[in-house]
């Protein structure tokens, strides 16, 4: 059976799986080599999200907690669009996100962080991408926050994103920083990408085309996910 | 254009990414054998890890999969999308309600035994891993042409979730080790 795969993961871009600085992939990034595999019909094909249909409001983190009054803190515009590294749009393609409140606290137990609570803030949307692969949400300015990983550490204030594209392996999770954020040159998980110009693309440009006056200041960030491999017949055309 | 790179889900994605379950794959009209699958992730210490999650992506019963570019002429059920995603519980085990997957075609002429396909995140895991699971009680194990692409023979094991009765439930076990002796074979795909 002839499969149309995809191009493999690049590793010059992705972090490795260990990486000492952020102390907790030390005890659980795998240290024996990858194995090989030919991607065959369970790896071409995934989840397709694209007759989801969320909800109305459920890409609006200000509002979605539905307590019928807004989040607390600097509302923002998040824009951005999908595409696969041929330049091709992903459409239909579910996106979660999840984020710390205005001041740097997630809604999760686990975190104990003195900082407070926002009764109008969950902290987590999603969106499925239209035909052009583009995506939009409205929601807090997140604030950073303080972790563990050595003294003084401090996250840059970022958003996690969930997205899965047409295929099992087209799946990423990725996060995204705003741009002139002192504390991202220190922050191990970003610096954990070796290549500078990887460590540039997770972090947002001001999009003051999408801005809104007298509203919110809006971000883009647009993701590239792995794509086909050309086809002989497209390769012979170069 | 280069692919944008993959960060950890961190400690926090159970506010977004599982807050409502999500691992009931098989309901009351899908066809196959019901089985439950669970399992443990484990870190370099054998430790269980609490905040891992598990994602799951198989065939039908009959070995189709819900998807366009699965154009097998085999019967598609419409009550069965085939993916699942597991948080962990408070003895940290990852569990799937599900239905035995049926064989798919593999390279060339193979044919591949029933098997699940998976990805597991984790806070500490910078980029999330592949593996699979295969069934233990399979005789089409022994002519699966990706075990038997693993070289060393010795690590086929760590992908195969061994079977149980219990309570008249087929129960399959798996745990996921991330390091160590036994770590679990991870592919590059």
């Amino acid at each position: 059976m002839k499969i149309p795969e995809y191009k493999p993961r690049d590793w010059k871009f992705h972090p490795p799986y260990v990486f000492k600085a952020y102390g907790s992939s030390v005890k659980r990034g795998p240290l024996k080599k990858l194995a090989p595999i030919r991607q065959t019909l369970s790896e071409i094909t995934g989840p397709l999200f694209g007759d989801i249909k969320p909800d109305a409001g459920e890409n609006d983190l200000t509002r979605n907690a539905d307590t019928g009054k807004e989040a607390m803190g600097e509302r923002i515009i998040v824009v951005g669009r999908v595409l696969d590294e041929n330049e091709r749009p992903v459409p239909h393609s579910l996106i979660e996100i999840w984020q710390a409140n205005a001041a740097g606290r997630y809604r999760h137990a686990v975190d104990q962080h003195n900082a407070p609570l926002d009764p109008n803030f969950i902290g987590a949307g999603r969106c499925v991408t239209n035909e052009k692969g583009e995506y939009g949400f409205l929601t807090i300015k997140p604030g950073a926050y303080p972790w563990l990983n050595h003294p003084n550490a401090w996250r840059p204030a970022h958003i996690h994103l969930s997205l899965f594209g047409p295929s099992f392996v087209t799946r990423l999770v990725t996060q995204f920083f705003f741009p002139g954020d002192p504390l991202i040159s220190l922050d191990p998980i970003l610096n954990s990408i070796a290549s500078p110009s990887g460590r540039r693309r997770l972090i947002a440009s001001y999009a003051h085309d999408v801005t809104e006056p007298e509203f919110a200041l809006a971000y883009r960030f647009d993701i590239v996910l792995r794509g086909r491999q050309s086809t002989p017949f497209e390769k012979s055309r170069r | 254009m280069k692919q944008t790179p993959s960060q950890t889900v961190g400690p926090f994605y159970a506010i977004a990414l599982t807050r409502k379950p999500l691992n009931v794959l098989a309901t009351d009209s899908t066809q196959g054998q019901r089985i439950r699958i669970e399992g443990r992730v484990l870190d370099g210490d054998g430790q269980p890890i609490p905040d891992a999650m598990v994602e799951v992506w198989q065939a039908n019963a009959h070995g189709r999969y819900n998807h366009p570019d699965d154009k097998q002429e085999k019967p598609f059920d419409p009550s069965f999308t085939g993916w699942g995603r597991s948080g962990t519980d408070d003895k940290c085990f990852y569990s799937f309600e599900t239905i035995k997957p049926g064989p798919v075609p593999g390279p060339g002429d193979t044919v591949q035994a029933p098997h699940i396909n998976v990805v597991v995140f984790a806070r500490g895991m910078l980029v999330h891993v592949f593996t699979r699971i295969y069934f233990s009680d399979e005789r089409a194990n022994e002519s699966d042409p990706v075990l038997h692409s693993i070289k060393n023979k010795d690590r086929r094991s760590t992908l195969i979730a061994a079977g149980e009765e219990r309570q008249g439930k087929t129960i399959y076990r798996l745990d996921i080790r991330l390091q160590g002796k036994d770590e679990t074979v991870f592919f590059d795909m």
